[in-house]
């Protein structure tokens, strides 16, 4: 379990860390909080020619409300989030899915930034910004652009960035009051990847639920909204009914592949179970 | 002398045997000051990676090793056809195991390769990143053959022979039939039947095996600096096989962090180092990498039985009958063979109890995996589960109570010394008064009025027992009367030091459990010194006594008794010294704190530091007829039983999800017997540990291999080790009957917390869903299998 060698660069800007992609070509990976590109690269899983470490460019770190919307750099670390008040208040779903990413020494040394470019389908954070509707800031050799998260993941650990960009920024929308959050996932140990999990963001008003988004995570190669699920949802109260109705709808929604420890069937057991309790929080608040 | 009627060497004043004290190398190992292999550095010393075998079954058609020699830094490519001039092979069989057989293996692969791992060709290099660059270089060529991977039809006469020259896949059958068992069953108020699997997993100590080889031409002497249990056995086979003279070889084994069993074995891996030092004439490092620790450290259980139990009205058992089939690898594990632990199920299956009509049959088969043979609690924990879940099969059918269908068949109290019908011989077991205090310390009755009013809520909890026995303190019955150099005794030398301190030498090695601990606590009580003043030696082959090491749960039992007598001679030999010093009568004097005491008024005469003085350095002053000899050593073996059995009740207390399958843990309770308590917290880390080992499997550990022998799961990502956060608490109570085979008394801790843990946590489980009609008996007991025998997957 020795890495393969590679050449090793340390961009202090953005800017250079950009120059250094473009001279080292599609073979270079960047290297963030290294939780999961190093155990890879031990494991010889991954032989990139060179890493290139925007772990010093400062720009991309840190959690700041701008207005309607919370701008968290790429290099935030989770233990940051977690410890961030205004992150609870603003955007509550976040706070609550940190406990669950991983184990303390993982938190410490990962970044949100990672955990989204490296599109772990069973990772929390991509469904996390499925389920808000965040938008990913892009850099590369021309400019800057925004990505939705709907957009960003395109498959198994590929995202929307290409070989030569860099992801800089996620921007999350400040969550109104009305608004509720609840996160869940079912895994075998604690801070393990999750068997099945689920993000879920609703309005809830008067007993009466809108706006439902209901993001599962390990059930495909990528984050998915259960778009049936929430569509039985929409306007309706809280009831026994309801919750099977919209367990029933996921049938539609999701067609998971297994894994070495979980069946298809048992993944779309497990989020039905998922689906009842998460409403369940969400009503009660 | 102070052995006064009535006061025992184990009560005498200042004893430290029963007390719980800090253990005097803990201070070193958490400040990161241990001596691991990987931490030794030698003057020319180069490094070992190894190409494996991909497959699972195949012929090596070529190795062409020109890119990898040719990499900068890599010193040599050895393949087998480098040592065979160099050393001989092994072959894993014991002559009192009747009829096992194994293959030839060789360090390398020899023409063929027969599991997913098996080292092909050895890369040496300068540097371990360079070795592993060069090892994928190594361009080897096969031509695959259809691998046997299902132990139910390795036998079947058209599945593929691994070894043509064996003539099948049968490595070892054992057959018992005792008393009438055909009878008991058609007699059978209920017959409780059920086909059990014991899911293959692994030791994954937190220390990967490692070795280093230092071969000297110019003196022929062969170093080992080895992570290993059993010094004197590796000096033996490195001897033997690689043809040199025993006396020069040297196996010094400092810290081990874990070992479980792990380190017990021949590795393929481990031999190559050892050839390949001779080869080049320099030291030559090896230390697995996690990846290649899951394909070659040895894998453990791996069972499918079929087992039935009948019982009369009164709920006593009056036949069991069974038919174990385990599927270890492509060969017999050397030198202790993978016939022990069927062994094992065959002797102890059903062991606390009394019934007298006992069928088994056990059959070891060759499979093209990982080898398999003996971890922590060899063979027990499938005995164990397989009586206990039948057990309680015929509690539920009878409506008697787990706790008092155990009692009505424990082995009376009075009728000890007992032979089993499998033959195992129990000096004195004290299941009753085990469960009885078991029940006391878990409120059993509150548990269960908890568990009904929860079951109004949708709540499911369980409780499971298990009640077990254990092998410990094995004497030459286990491997030398069949051949093996394994020894079964052991010795230990203590030494007084000028300064008043002693110097403890035991053959009994520490690999965390607190072997030094506890050496060091028995010597300073036997020859009366302050504990701060005991250094204990261990794990050179040049310097402690010859002996076998630690294993099956031996540490205690063997080593602490040699500890004892060692440190009652030299009390013996100090005090003749000090009665001449002191004009008195050695029966008047006794040692206390260190220093040389009247034996009836405690006054001290002189501190030993005094004495030391005198002895070391002014024999002038002596009698001429006084020769101090302040250095002893003494040896022990355990004789009068095959082996000392210790007994323990569990119980486990679970809730089961019944919307997911998930089961938690929520609490344990172990009461254990093992004789005399030398050091309870230690007795209690060993029993926790072990219980956490044997929790592991039934819930989270399993080596997932595919039909086509590809191990799936072999990292710490993917293999799941049980975690402190899914752990309950585990409360320990200790009932003590100390064996009479020695003077202290102890039997082995070690193993018998993984003995029992998978009984329990099954036991607990299907008490949950009871209300189900369920029977789950296949671990590990994964959600997924949960929620399939309640039909809602």
């Amino acid at each position: 379990m020795k890495a393969p060698s590679f050449e090793y660069a340390k961009a202090e800007s953005v800017d250079e860390a950009l120059e250094l992609l473009g001279r080292f070509g599609d073979d270079a990976k960047v290297i963030a909080g290294g939780q999961s590109l190093v155990p890879a690269l031990n494991m010889r899983l991954a032989g990139p020619s060179a890493l290139i470490d925007i772990g010093a460019i400062g720009e991309l770190r840190g959690i700041k409300l701008d207005g309607a919307v919370m701008r968290i750099g790429a290099l935030t670390r989770h233990c940051e989030i977690m410890a961030s008040g205004e992150i609870a208040r603003h955007v509550p779903l976040l706070a609550k899915a940190v406990p669950n990413i991983a184990h303390e020494a993982i938190r410490n040394r990962g970044t949100i930034g990672g955990s989204l470019a490296n599109a772990d389908p069973a990772a929390e954070w991509p469904a996390c910004s499925l389920a808000l509707g965040a938008v990913m800031e892009i850099a590369g050799q021309n400019g800057r652009r925004k990505v939705s998260a709907a957009d960003f993941f395109q498959g198994y650990y590929t995202t929307a960035i290409e070989p030569d960009e860099i992801l800089i920024a996620i921007e999350f929308p400040v969550i109104s009051a009305d608004y509720r959050s609840a996160f869940m996932e079912l895994s075998r140990r604690k801070g393990d990847y999750a068997m099945v999990g689920l993000a879920a963001h609703a309005r809830v008003s008067g007993g009466v639920f809108n706006d439902v988004r209901l993001s599962f995570f390990n059930v495909a190669d990528r984050p998915v909204l259960a778009v049936s699920a929430a569509a039985v949802l929409e306007g309706k109260e809280m009831s026994v009914q309801a919750v099977e109705q919209a367990q029933q709808a996921l049938g539609d929604d999701l067609d998971p592949l297994g894994d070495l420890y979980c069946s298809p069937e048992y993944k779309i057991r497990l989020a039905r179970v998922l689906t009842g309790r998460v409403l369940s929080q969400l009503a009660a608040g | 002398m102070s052995d006064r009627p009535g006061i025992s060497v184990l009560d005498r004043p200042n004893s430290y045997i029963g007390r719980t004290v800090e253990r005097p190398n803990a201070r070193r190992l958490v400040q990161g000051r241990g001596a691991f292999v990987d931490d030794m550095k030698l003057p020319r010393m180069v490094h070992l990676a190894f190409c494996r075998s991909p497959y699972a079954h195949a012929e090596v058609v070529s190795i062409d090793k020109a890119e990898a020699e040719a990499l900068p830094g890599v010193i040599r490519v050895v393949t087998m056809e480098d040592l065979k001039d160099i050393m001989t092979p092994w072959v894993g069989v014991l002559d009192h195991l009747k009829g096992i057989k194994s293959a030839e293996q060789w360090p390398l692969a020899n023409g063929k390769v027969h599991w997913q791992g098996e080292p092909v060709a050895a890369v040496v290099a300068t540097s371990r990143a360079i070795a592993e660059d060069a090892a994928d270089l190594v361009m080897v060529e096969y031509n695959e053959l259809p691998p046997v991977t299902d132990m139910m039809t390795a036998l079947d006469p058209e599945t593929p022979v691994i070894h043509k020259e064996l003539g099948d896949n049968l490595c070892f059958e054992r057959n018992v039939d005792e008393g009438d068992v055909d009878k008991a069953f058609a007699e059978a108020a209920f017959v409780a039947e059920e086909t059990m699997r014991f899911n293959r997993h692994t030791g994954v100590t937190m220390e990967p095996r490692a070795i280093i080889c230092d071969y000297n031409p110019a003196d022929e002497v062969l170093t080992l600096h080895m992570a290993v249990q059993c010094p004197h056995m590796s000096k033996n086979l490195y001897a033997k096989h690689l043809g040199l003279d025993e006396n020069k070889v040297r196996v010094i084994c400092k810290d081990v962090g874990g070992s479980f069993g792990i380190k017990i074995h021949t590795y393929s891996d481990e031999m190559a180092a050892g050839a390949i030092t001779v080869l080049l004439g320099r030291p030559v490092k090896f230390v697995a990498d996690r990846l290649e620790s899951f394909v070659t450290d040895i894998h453990a259980r791996d069972h499918v039985v079929k087992a039935r139990m009948a019982f009369n009205a009164e709920g006593e058992i009056t036949a069991l009958d069974m038919d174990d089939v385990t599927g270890i690898g492509p060969y017999s594990v050397y030198p202790r063979t993978s016939g022990i632990e069927a062994n094992q199920v065959v002797n102890l299956t059903g062991g606390p109890y009394k019934h007298r009509n006992y069928r088994c049959r056990a059959r070891v088969v060759f499979l093209n995996k990982n080898v398999m043979c003996q971890y922590r609690g060899v063979g027990h924990p499938i005995a164990v589960a397989i009586a206990e879940h039948l057990i309680d099969r015929g509690a539920v059918a009878l409506g008697l109570d787990p706790v008092e269908i155990r009692h009505r068949n424990f082995i009376p109290d009075d009728a000890y010394p007992y032979t089993a019908p499998s033959g195992a011989i129990y000096e004195r077991q004290s299941h009753h008064q085990c469960l009885d205090k078991l029940v006391e310390m878990m409120d059993y009755k509150g548990l269960r009025a908890e568990q009904a009013a929860l079951r109004e809520k949708g709540i499911y909890r369980g409780i499971g027992f298990v009640s077990l026995v254990e092998v410990t303190n094995p004497s030459p019955a286990f491997y030398g009367v069949g051949g093996a150099r394994i020894a079964s005794q052991d010795g230990c030398t203590i030494r007084l030091d000028p300064t008043g301190g002693i110097t403890c030498i035991t053959g009994v090695t520490e690999q965390g459990q607190g072997t030094e601990t506890i050496v060091a606590q028995i010597a300073a009580s036997a020859v009366g010194v302050s504990m701060d003043n005991v250094r204990v030696i261990t794990g050179d082959t040049d310097v402690v006594p010859y002996g076998g090491g630690t294993w099956a749960s031996r540490g205690a039992g063997i080593g602490g008794e040699a500890a004892l007598q060692a440190g009652k001679e030299l009390r013996k030999n100090i005090l003749k010294v000090a009665a001449t010093i002191l004009q008195s009568d050695p029966e008047a004097l006794d040692i206390r704190d260190g220093a040389i005491i009247d034996a009836d008024t405690g006054t001290e005469r002189m501190p030993l530091s005094e004495l030391g003085r005198i002895a070391y350095f002014r024999g002038d002053t002596l009698p001429h007829d006084v020769q101090p000899e302040l250095v002893v050593t003494r040896h022990f073996v355990s004789r009068g039983f095959p082996f000392v059995f210790t007994n323990a009740a569990h119980a486990c207390h679970v809730e089961v999800d019944i919307e997911t399958g998930m089961v938690k843990l929520l609490k344990y309770w172990v009461v254990e017997d093992c004789g005399t308590v030398i050091n309870p917290l230690l007795v209690e880390e060993q029993t926790r540990g072990g219980v956490v080992q044997g929790l592991g499997p039934a819930l989270f550990e399993e080596c997932l291999y595919s039909d086509e022998g590809q191990l799936q799961n072999g990292s710490m990502a993917d293999y799941l080790v049980p975690m402190a956060a899914e752990m309950p608490d585990i409360v320990v109570g200790h009932v003590e009957t100390p064996t009479a085979t020695s003077e202290l008394g102890a039997k082995g801790v070690g193993e018998a917390g993984t003995a029992g843990a998978p009984g329990a946590v099954m036991n607990a489980i299907n008490d949950a869903l009871g209300s189900f009609n369920v029977s789950l008996a296949d671990m590990p007991f994964t959600p997924e299998k949960v929620l399939r025998a309640l039909g809602k997957v």
